[in-house]
């Protein structure tokens, strides 16, 4: 397999917005492809993540609308990958391995997402589509719905009273928000504390409206090739050490839904292909898309043992200070989580971290980044581990 | 498999009747419900319809304040698991949803059904989604 490098990155503010999913996707394929200094032309193929953007805006097969929105050429195939919330992050790993087996040396990969559009009940509705529909929907589960019982399954499992681990949680609010105000394409920019978090409206027992990211609106992209035709192209290439993806059923069947199979799988992989452990990683981006989401998370990712992730965002290993920083972009909860785009704009992140052009939330001298990206119900975890060289 | 073990509304027809069925694995001798094409935990196709107890343990639990389109809130959503080791969702029934805490983990339910109306939703007209009732 050959070595694929990330030549160019691009990505919009996250937020509302009053811009359709292809306008926003062409600002950032085509600050992408500049960043690259490559021209659309070149590109041979798109692969992009999109969730709901027929409930939002009506568009289906939106991948060759966007193709030819940015000048793509008709040979180029296009297509969306459809994973839920991880469906960037699979467009990605999609085009890295064609890349790396030699069908394509040059590709776009990316994602965009209109959700505001569709208000919070249709929202919720669609979001919850992500759960079995025949043996789960019907309980009217929903997406922080399934969140919120693993946050009390983790509280019994390990004998940590709710109270404390409702103060770890609100924690991982507050120290993504902080990081959120030092990113200017952050949906959120302003501080919080443990309070504003303990004080909100619940949603979802134990998840209270911090605890939970918001619906946003937003697209990301990036430009990826073969390290034997582009590396003295790109300013700053950086390369892909390792991908992973894995699958897992109905929350029913996991079980235990304080481990994530899914991820555990992918992420081995991951490792393995990038020929590193945990211990090796200087930043991370991964799915928070509720508090108790990231604790899960660190561990699921090896950085903490199962059982301690809380106890390490009280002691601020997570922080950007700290022994691992966790979502430095802010991460979804206050970056903002425009579904079918999140994983591109964690990868963005992660490039820009390794480049060092983070300004003030920089971690410093980051080598090796990870992207995290769950999709569902714990049913797709994807991951990227991204190697500055 | 020369056909689907125990299709949706087959399954819909049995709770109906009263029953609680899922599947057995010959191979492994796994209990499985929901129904799955094979078995979860060794991959087999050798299955077998069987009786569930409807007997169950609750293992986690929310109270869901803010719904799809159609579901009046508050409401209790729970994972119990059966006596025979699947788990499954459902509702907690015969509850006040403002009297759900983590008292309840750990507690012996008996597993039923309800039919719900899809209203406005996708998919078939009506819904089935398991029941909970806490046993004293």
């Amino acid at each position: 397999m050959r070595e694929v490098i990330v030549l160019g990155a691009g990505m919009t503010p996250f937020g509302n917005s009053d811009q359709s999913q292809k306008e926003m996707f062409a600002r950032a394929a085509i600050e992408a492809a500049e960043d690259a200094r490559v021209e659309a032309k070149d590109l041979q193929a798109l692969f992009i993540g999109n969730v709901l953007g027929g409930f939002e805006e009506g568009q289906i097969n939106i991948a060759p609308f966007l193709a030819a929105e940015i000048g793509m050429p008709l040979t180029a195939p296009s297509a969306r990958f459809e994973s839920a919330c991880a469906s960037a992050t699979v467009a990605i790993r999609h085009g890295v391995l064609m890349v790396a087996s030699g069908v394509y040396d040059l590709v776009l990969v990316g994602g965009t997402e209109r959700t505001t559009i569709m208000g919070t009940p249709l929202a919720t509705r669609t979001f919850a589509m992500g759960s079995h529909s025949e043996y789960e929907r019907f309980s009217g589960i929903t997406f922080p719905g399934v969140f919120a019982m693993a946050a009390h399954l983790y509280a019994h499992k390990y004998d940590i009273p709710l109270d404390r681990l409702k103060r770890s949680m609100a924690r991982v609010a507050v120290k993504n928000h902080h990081n959120g105000t030092m990113n200017p394409l952050a949906h959120f920019r302003k501080e919080i504390s443990v309070e504003t978090v303990l004080e909100g409206p619940m949603i979802a027992d134990p998840l209270q409206l911090y605890d939970c990211c918001p619906f946003s609106d937003g697209a990301a992209a990036l430009v990826i090739g073969a390290a034997d035709k582009f590396k003295g192209h790109a300013s700053k290439p950086i390369s892909v050490a390792g991908v992973g993806q894995g699958s897992a059923g109905a929350v029913y069947a996991h079980r235990d839904i304080t481990r994530v199979k899914a991820r555990e799988a992918s992420i081995k992989e991951a490792y393995r292909q990038a020929g590193i452990g945990p211990a090796d990683v200087d930043v991370c981006e991964l799915h928070d898309c509720f508090t108790i989401a990231e604790i899960l998370a660190i561990e699921g990712l090896g950085f903490f043992e199962f059982g301690q992730g809380s106890d390490a965002v009280d002691r601020g290993d997570t922080a950007l200070e700290g022994s691992i920083p966790i979502n430095p972009s802010g991460g979804l909860k206050a970056k903002g989580h425009p579904i079918g785009a999140t994983g591109a704009a964690q990868t963005y992140e992660i490039v820009k971290q390794l480049r060092g052009e983070c300004g003030e939330r920089q971690v410093d001298g980051a080598k090796i980044g990870v992207v995290d990206t769950l999709g569902g119900d714990f049913s797709t975890v994807c991951n990227l581990v991204l190697r500055r060289n | 498999m020369k056909s689907y073990p125990l299709p949706y509304t087959e399954f819909v027809k049995r709770m109906k009747s009263g029953g609680l069925t899922g599947l057995k694995c010959l191979d492994c001798s796994g209990y499985i419900i929901p129904p799955n094409a094979v078995c979860p935990e060794c991959g087999s196709s050798h299955l077998e319809t069987h009786s569930f107890s409807k007997n169950g343990t609750l293992r986690t639990f929310t109270v869901i304040r803010v719904g799809p389109t159609g579901f009046q809130v508050p409401y209790v959503v729970a994972l119990a698991e059966l006596a025979e080791g699947p788990w499954v969702m459902g509702n907690v029934v015969d509850i006040d949803p403002a009297k759900a805490d983590m008292a309840i983990i750990g507690k012996t339910v008996s597993i039923g059904y309800r039919l719900v109306p899809n209203e406005g939703g996708e998919g078939p007209d009506e819904g089935l989604a398991f029941t909970f009732a806490i046993q004293e």
